[in-house]
């Protein structure tokens, strides 16, 4: 009985050690697989702060002004002036169809004659 | 201490007379001094109960506080990257109020040489000069073959540069990662901006330090690892910025002006939407301070910030506004304005003749110097160096760039009589636009004192009440009626009601001793919309000369005003302001407060 134990102890030594290892073993993979999302994400970021500063660069106001004047031809863009603001009630309204009166009642001679408003 | 006896013989000797038992005596004193050192052991003990607790109230509160300091930071570990590998950008972005790019950072390259392991230094040294035309190749030659164990040839270079480098295939040639500050907008802001520059270099990596503006003041906090991912948001409007920086070049070019400045503020939060200072310069390659000639004729000096100006006869509506706010004088009070006014040997005199006397309204449109001078004699020395000082003209301002602190204005060291007219008319005391323009925002606000700055402003500022509403309303309609009627009549922009009041003053000599005859700084302050104002903008023209009549006028009315007009026809729609009709100050109708006088 008690070598049985004994064994039983030993084989549950060897397992834990075994477990142990495999999470020390798991542990330090995951540690490297953060590492190298986190170099990952580094990268990406230094990426898109250099494409933010391209496009900055590409949005800059003077190159704008530029384009806008080299391509006057095409686009017509002129600064933003004062008169360009316009209110919501300054559009007109669509022109409805006039409606086509068909039986027209003269009231004016109506009522010369002494007719009444009903 | 006495220690008294278990067996007192006195106490044993009558107890035994009396036939007691004298044991019991000895048993009550020892019992006695049992209860006396119990209670002794026990109050020490408490004693070392409490010293004890509070040891560890001070430990658990010490434990608590530091989890509390750790739990409200920040929770993610600022991680400069691996070993190894190369540094990241840690220098945090300025944007502007819409979050536009001001200022990033941007990975390039360096350039160094290690001179032992050059093979060939004379092709070597043919190569780089034709990849780098502004090297010089004899020098190169001689570090290459000198002593020398180490030398930057280039502390940064594009990737095409890096790639035509590469191809030379020299071995003693490497290549470092090199942060490098940008901005992508050139000129644009520049003053404001500042620039930076390396501090700390080394092969891996250098340290970029602002120098100037914006860089410089927040500095630290720019550099912060932990908000490296934040960006410094400025009140900037960028389209604003440039559309401000291309009308004022165009205006100082027309008008033949040495500089220029222009400030457009907020009159409620103080923000600075625009600051240019011209002649300017690029901020990725900033300009060393020079050597020789004054400071303030390089590209680097911010002349709405550094440049301290007697202003003229913009500060005149600040002495009508005083003296109406103390009740001296009402819009319509008659001013006596014979002259020449003199003081002692001194004259002032007017741009022309304008009559005995004129009312305080015409006194700003027309811009009587002797008229103000009278209305500052009413006023007093005291009562304005006060009333000047709350709107900050006698301290540096407070805007977050590291120039502004030195900016000190030149002010009269006895503050006399003279000065006090002088001051009146805006002689003798020198400040910067930027001064100028939070003045007239107090005015523009109803009266509260506004503190200018470059940082976004989460809500509107309220601060001192220097001026009732009531005179600051009225001072407003007077900048109004000088566009209307007066000197400013070229300002009259349709739709926007602007309202200001114009300022020459001669230029003072640099040698001392007097004023130029035709130097002059030409300044115009105005407020738009008038009946609703909402922005400030104070245009400054550095000896301006504008030729196109017969002889050269050089008064703001014809300089400075027509280039701030303009600004405000640019500028106001970009920042959403409609044009509006202004609304009619009715006529013939007395309203309440009017007659309470």
């Amino acid at each position: 009985m008690r070598s049985f134990f004994y064994a039983l102890t030993v084989a549950v030594v060897i397992a834990m050690a075994f477990w142990a290892y495999n999470e020390n073993y798991k542990t330090q993979e995951a540690q490297a697989r953060a590492e190298a999302l986190q170099q990952e994400i580094s990268d990406a970021r230094e990426r898109l702060r250099m494409l933010r500063a391209e496009w900055a660069y590409l949005n800059r106001p003077d190159r704008l002004r530029d384009l806008a004047e080299i391509n006057f031809d095409t686009l017509g863009l002129l600064e933003l002036r004062p008169h360009q603001f316009g209110r919501v009630r300054e559009v007109a309204m669509p022109v409805e169809d006039i409606l086509i009166i068909e039986d027209p009642i003269d009231v004016i001679e109506y009522l010369s004659e002494g007719g009444h408003f009903p | 201490m006495i220690r008294t006896p278990l067996r007192p013989l006195a106490r044993i000797l009558r107890a035994r007379d009396m036939g007691e038992n004298p044991d019991k005596i000895e048993r009550e004193n020892i019992r006695a001094r049992h209860a006396e050192m119990r209670d002794k052991t026990r109050k020490r003990a408490e004693g070392r109960l409490v010293v004890l607790g509070l040891f560890f109230v001070f430990a658990f509160a010490t434990i608590g506080a530091r989890m509390g300091t750790l739990a409200n930071s920040e929770p993610v570990e600022p991680r400069a990257g691996v070993a190894g590998v190369q540094i990241l950008a840690q220098r945090a972005d300025i944007v502007d109020r819409r979050g536009r790019l001001l200022a990033t950072n941007f990975q390039t390259h360096s350039l160094y040489a290690q001179p032992q392991q050059i093979i060939e230094p004379e092709a070597t040294a043919d190569a780089l000069v034709k990849i780098f035309p502004d090297l010089d190749r004899s020098r190169l030659l001689k570090d290459f073959t000198g002593k020398r164990k180490f030398l930057w040839v280039k502390k940064k270079i594009s990737p095409e540069q890096k790639q035509a480098v590469h191809d030379i295939g020299e071995p003693g040639l490497l290549f470092g990662p090199r942060d490098m500050r940008l901005y992508p907008n050139g000129a644009i802001a520049a003053h404001i901006l500042g620039g930076a520059s390396f501090g700390e270099e080394g092969v891996n990596s250098a340290e970029i330090i602002g120098v100037a503006g914006v860089e410089k003041e927040f500095d630290a906090r720019l550099r912060d690892p932990a908000r490296g991912h934040e960006p410094l948001m400025l009140s900037i409007d960028l389209s604003v910025q440039a559309a401000v920086e291309r009308v004022l070049h165009g205006g100082m070019t027309v008008m033949n002006a040495r500089g220029a400045a222009a400030v457009l503020m907020d009159v409620e939060t103080g923000e600075l939407i625009a600051m240019a200072s011209l002649p300017d310069f690029d901020p990725n390659d900033r300009p060393l301070p020079p050597a020789r000639g004054l400071p303030s004729d390089s590209p680097i000096f911010n002349r709405a910030v550094q440049g301290l100006y007697e202003l003229g006869s913009t500060f005149k509506i600040f002495t009508v506004a005083q003296a109406m706010d103390l009740g001296l004088i009402n819009p319509s009070t008659i001013i006596d304005t014979k002259g020449p006014l003199r003081w002692g040997k001194f004259r002032i005199r007017d741009f022309r003749n304008y009559g005995p006397e004129l009312s305080v309204s015409e006194v700003i449109v027309k811009s009587s110097n002797i008229g103000t001078a009278r209305i500052a004699q009413m006023i007093g020395v005291r009562r304005q160096q006060e009333f000047l000082g709350k709107l900050g003209f006698l301290k540096p301002t407070t805007l977050e760039v590291i120039e502004a602190p030195n900016a000190v204005p030149l002010q009269p060291k006895k503050w006399s009589e003279l000065s006090l007219m002088t001051i009146s008319y805006g002689h003798g005391l020198s400040s910067s636009p930027l001064h100028l323009a939070a003045g007239y925002a107090t005015l523009a606000n109803g009266g509260y004192k506004v503190t200018p700055t470059v940082l976004r402003q989460p809500r509107n500022q309220r601060g001192e009440q220097v001026m009732s509403q009531e005179a600051a309303a009225r001072s407003l309609r007077m900048l109004r009626e000088v566009v209307t009627e007066g000197t400013a009549s070229l300002a009259e922009v349709p739709g926007y009601a602007v309202g200001g009041k114009t300022g020459t003053a001669d230029k003072p000599k640099t040698r001392g001793g007097g004023y130029y005859e035709d130097k002059v700084i030409a300044t115009f302050a105005s407020v738009f919309p008038a009946h609703d104002p909402k922005y400030v903008l104070v245009v400054t023209l550095d000896e301006p000369s504008e030729n196109s009549g017969e002889e050269p006028r050089r008064t703001a009315g014809w300089t400075a005003v027509p280039v701030a007009a303009e600004i405000i026809r640019r500028v106001a729609p970009l920042m959403g302001l409609r044009p509006e009709i202004e609304p009619v100050v009715p006529t013939g109708i007395t309203t309440v407060s009017q007659r309470a006088e």
